[in-house]
């Protein structure tokens, strides 16, 4: 009895290791030594610009609304948040990614009117608030109403799309590390939005790099907000799962 | 132009080399861009940068439409005294923008 269940004891600890981070390649492996030099130093890291003016407007009030901080207290309570978005609003019966649960704040709560996706103020609270997850792994709920969102998410991941009639997988899976000109084709980890790109010289959130993607391939892409892309969102979180966050990464 | 992040040292021994390395937000605007309707977007670039240490300009530096958004500068300079380290920016439009940073030298 002893004997047989070591061997099945071992297989299953295999098969738990098998889709480990150490497998998983963060894009920031596939950047060059400049551009990783970048982000591992916070005074030249460029999205730290953004982080202090993130840190600015979680203390500061909207006319007619609290502050985050009255809510939430320090910036520093909000470890861990951005490890685990998105996630499932059971209130609301949807999935929420951080901006989205930023703009339901700043409604509900702050009455200030909603930000763009890519507005200015957006990217500096996201990234204020993803900076304090810097380190942890990325590991959102895939159980429950997550795994429908996620699982439509790893379905557009695999469809063929735009006049190329390319999907996600051709490129990030199966052709991840070879060459599409002379860069390097990374996995396609969102594990450290937003992200400073030097090609858009801004910080720029996944939606923005995923539309880039659309774009490529010439399809049509989404807007911010569509559920097409909270899905997307959804499952490269749940592809990545124990990768650390990099936020505010920087990217070529 | 918004605030900078600035990382200098708190303190240094008299003699020693440190660096200063400064990083500015600005949209550091070519002049050779179009907008969605086809007119030419005004250059609007950071032009100048000059820092003063106790009162002695020790580092300056031209700007030009190639340099990318919100620059990155990195120089070194000897401690010499206790003193204020002040530094502007100045852009097209003539704003400026100052920082400063006392070092205490031991």
């Amino acid at each position: 009895m002893r004997a047989a269940a070591l061997p099945v004891l071992v297989l299953v600890l295999l098969l738990h290791a098998l889709p480990a981070a150490a497998q998983k390649r963060s894009g920031y492996q596939d950047a060059g030594p400049q551009v990783r030099a970048m982000q591992d130093d916070d005074a030249a890291n460029p999205g730290f610009l953004w982080v202090e003016q993130g840190r600015a407007a979680w203390q500061a009030s909207p006319p007619g609304g609290p502050a985050c901080a009255a809510c939430h207290g320090e910036i520093a309570a909000m470890r861990g948040v951005a490890a685990r978005y998105p996630a499932f609003d059971p209130a609301r019966g949807v999935a929420l990614d951080l901006t989205r649960r930023i703009n339901i704040c700043r409604t509900e709560r702050q009455s200030a009117r909603p930000l763009a996706s890519e507005a200015n103020e957006m990217l500096a609270l996201t990234a204020a608030i993803g900076v304090e997850s810097r380190g942890m792994s990325h590991r959102i709920a895939t159980d429950g109403a997550m795994a429908a969102v996620i699982a439509r998410g790893a379905a557009l991941f695999n469809t063929r799309l735009g006049q190329l009639n390319l999907s996600c997988a051709q490129c990030h899976e199966e052709r991840a590390g070879a060459r599409l000109g002379g860069a390097v084709i990374p996995e396609g980890h969102a594990n450290a939005y937003p992200e400073y790109r030097l090609e858009w010289q801004t910080l720029g959130s996944l939606p923005r790099r995923i539309r880039a993607c659309l774009t490529g391939v010439r399809a049509e892409p989404w807007p911010a907000e569509a559920p097409e892309m909270l899905a997307l969102e959804a499952y490269l979180a749940a592809r990545g799962e124990g990768l650390a966050i990099e936020t505010p990464g920087v990217r070529p | 132009m918004a605030r900078p992040l600035v990382s200098i040292p708190k303190s240094v021994r008299r003699g020693d080399i440190f660096d200063i390395r400064i990083l500015i937000a600005h949209p550091m605007e070519s002049g050779q861009r179009r907008d969605d309707s086809g007119r030419a977007i005004p250059r609007e670039i950071i032009n100048r940068f000059i820092c003063t240490y106790g009162g002695e300009e020790v580092f300056r530096a031209e700007f030009f439409p190639a340099i990318a958004a919100n620059p990155f500068l990195t120089f070194s300079v000897r401690a010499v005294e206790t003193g204020m380290i002040v530094m502007t920016w100045t852009d097209d439009l003539g704003a400026s923008q100052f920082e400063s940073a006392e070092i205490i030298v031991t």
